[in-house]
């Protein structure tokens, strides 16, 4: 187990510290001259990284041993969908492994689980995986933790996949955690860049705390890697003319398709317009003054045939429904094109939506952070602008443009 | 009904940022408090021992000032809580928290029905009641909205899938991990605090669990590593308008025919 050893002769009044500042979790302390690590400690080593040098040491002693990674080949996405209608999640999944896979030269996969979905199966043949698994079982026709657990042990065990990548729905969060706890090996979750290496490890790079840092993670010893990624993280390739790949049916022994749980009743959701979904979108904040406002920005959003949706204080005042907020603890957006109107740029909010392609700012201080992210960006008057922008789209289209 | 909570105590704020330079985090506050979305799986579980009879106990995995969030569940109402905290734990991934908290529940006894919250603001994962429940062998559900029903050793509960929300039941012991916001926490009782104190939480090493074996804990147990952290990329191709109201109107017309959005 590794530890860390301090040199405690070593230490000055100043690099106690120094230390003590370095430590991000305050697991450094000292008592009598003595320093101390404490339990809070999550062997980052930044102190012995970062802080004075000599005092603090890492000591690595036996490590677990690592797998052999060339019994493990290929990366595998989880095919999301209901009753055989793909989440566009899985498209995107399959663009990105492809791109992984072709740098250590792998195959693709796709594990598709339930009830009559050999023609759903089959679409996944566009998107440029080389084989399709699937368990098409009548047992499968619902999400059932247990059983579709099993199904997809069963697929690991017979498949091999060097790395798995799910989408970061409910459903695919509630089923990697207990893959990845099953075959002992690591999670990554909500991943927004992956890289390949040449030994197969996959490099994972996810925010930490609300997203005001990134950590680099990788699984070293183990097989398979698991991570998760949200919806409209990575871009969906465009579907080939003619299909490519195989589908491969799976067996597996019936007990494992026996589950404990029953399903009483299953609601549609309302669909409202989602803007997880628009390709344009006019997002406000607090630059706007009041509710009555609103409309010169919907008649904006109207002309540029957008979806409007808005920062979290806007929610807490109910100008809009949660289901309009974008940030961290809202929707993840990735327009074409999204103007921010009178918004900061939170870093949470920031979050939710720096994929997109085209970000315009509007901001009168010169100084927001929004504009450290956005593409264009035009400080001024919203109250000016926006009026003066709808009046010109208006006539242009009159003149015909 | 025995029901146990796992709790986590969690920085005061996530406004943290690293330094370019030297890469080390920069805290403004080292303040910790109860996970939020602790408070809502403590409050559906007060409600159902309220309900079918019974008792709430928690468990949380931290550093030894983690007691502090299991006294203040204890004085939201909470019969007992055990503190999981071991130099060893240091490190711990996902993996190797469910793991340690899945030794812990068993050290601690049976129970009908385990509670966790959606995720921690820390970690912010949402990962570690899953595989919690996975090392126990207990069926679990995730974004549980409410509990419905408990008869003839079932529980009824709601589901909110992406697209849909399901009621489902399933046999006890099982775990629940529920969203946030599906009901109101109850605050701390101060005639508790004044009653317990801390005098019913009780701290476990990994020399308490079955399996002592260090290898599977902390950072060793951990099969995923941070290799680095760094602050996230700004974007680098930028452009400023400037100018009067009207010219920048006009520009940004310009850019939308440019770009074909009008």
């Amino acid at each position: 187990m590794p530890y860390l050893h301090i040199k405690q002769d070593r230490i000055t009044e100043q690099a106690l510290k120094q230390l003590i500042d370095v430590c991000p979790f305050g697991a450094i302390g000292a008592e009598g001259g003595k320093l101390y690590i404490d339990s809070s400690c999550r062997m980052c080593k930044l102190c012995v990284k970062k802080g004075p040098p000599g005092i603090i040491e890492y000591i690595e002693e036996a490590q677990k041993k690592s797998v052999d990674k060339s019994e493990w080949k290929g990366i595998a996405v989880y095919a999301d969908h209901r009753s055989g209608h793909i989440h566009n999640v899985t498209y995107e999944l399959i663009g990105k492994a492809r791109e992984l896979a072709d740098v250590c030269g792998v195959p693709v996969y796709a594990l598709m689980a339930g009830s009559d979905i050999k023609a759903a199966a089959r679409k996944l043949l566009y998107y440029g995986v080389d084989k399709v698994f699937v368990y098409d079982y009548p047992e499968l026709a619902e999400f059932k933790i247990d059983i579709y657990t099993n199904v997809f042990e069963d697929f690991i065990i017979k498949v091999k996949p060097s790395s798995i990548l799910v989408g970061a729905t409910n459903l695919g969060r509630t089923l990697a955690p207990r893959l990845a706890a099953r075959f002992h090996t690591g999670l990554t979750a909500d991943c927004t860049k992956l890289e390949m290496r040449n030994n197969t490890d996959l490099v994972q790079i996810r925010p930490a705390f609300g997203g005001n840092i990134m950590a680099q993670i990788v699984t070293p010893r183990h097989r398979p890697q698991f991570c998760t990624v949200r919806y409209k993280i990575f871009s969906a390739p465009t579907p080939t003319k003619t299909p490519a790949g195989d589908i491969i049916y799976m067996r597996i022994n019936e007990k494992r398709l026996k589950s404990v749980y029953e399903i009483v009743n299953t609601e549609e959701k309302m669909k409202e317009g989602d803007i997880s979904d628009a390709d344009v979108i006019v997002a406000v904040g607090r630059g706007l003054k009041s509710k009555a406002d609103l409309s010169m920005i919907e008649e904006l959003a109207g002309l540029l045939g957008a979806q409007l949706a808005c920062t979290r204080p806007l929610i807490e005042c109910s100008w809009f429904g949660p289901k309009q907020q974008i940030g961290l603890s809202g929707r993840t957006v990735k327009p074409k094109l999204i103007i921010t109107v009178g918004i900061s740029g939170s870093v949470q909010f920031a979050a939710g939506m720096q994929g997109s392609d085209c970000i315009i700012a509007i901001n009168c201080d010169p100084a927001a952070s929004i504009f450290d992210i956005a593409h264009y960006g035009i400080c001024g008057d919203l109250y000016e602008i926006v009026p003066k922008l709808t009046q010109h789209i208006r006539e242009g289209r009159a003149n015909g443009l | 009904m025995k029901i146990l909570v796992c709790i986590k105590q969690v920085p005061g704020t996530s406004d943290v940022q690293v330094n370019p330079v030297t890469g080390v985090l920069i805290r403004d506050s080292v303040e910790s408090k109860l996970n939020p979305y602790d408070l809502y799986a403590l409050e559906m579980a007060f409600e159902l021992t309220a309900k079918y009879g019974g008792g709430v106990d928690v468990i949380t995995m931290g550093p030894p000032q983690a007691k502090q969030a299991a006294c203040e569940a204890l004085w939201m109402g909470a019969e007992s809580g055990v503190v999981v905290s071991d130099k060893r734990f240091a490190g711990a991934d996902v993996l190797a928290t469910g793991y340690t908290l899945s030794q812990g529940i068993v050290k601690m006894g049976k129970y009908d029905m385990i509670i966790c919250g959606k995720q921690t603001t820390d970690g912010d994962t949402a990962q570690v009641g899953a595989e919690v429940a996975e090392f126990m062998k207990l069926p679990h559900a995730g974004n549980v909205l409410a509990a419905t029903d408990i008869s003839d050793g079932k529980v009824t509960f709601i589901v909110n899938l992406d697209d849909s929300v399901v009621t489902e039941r399933l046999p006890l012991p099982c775990l629940l991990c529920v969203d946030g916001d599906i009901n109101t926490p109850r605050l701390p009782s101060y005639k508790r605090k004044k009653e317990l104190g801390d005098g019913m939480i009780s701290t476990i090493m990994l020399d308490d669990f079955s399996d002592k074996d260090e290898m599977n804990y902390g950072l060793t147990g951990s099969p995923t590593n941070v290799e680095r952290i760094f602050p996230p990329e700004r974007h680098e191709e930028k452009k400023m308008l400037s100018g009067s109201s009207k010219e920048l109107s006009d520009k940004l017309y310009e850019l939308l025919r440019e770009h074909k959005f009008i």
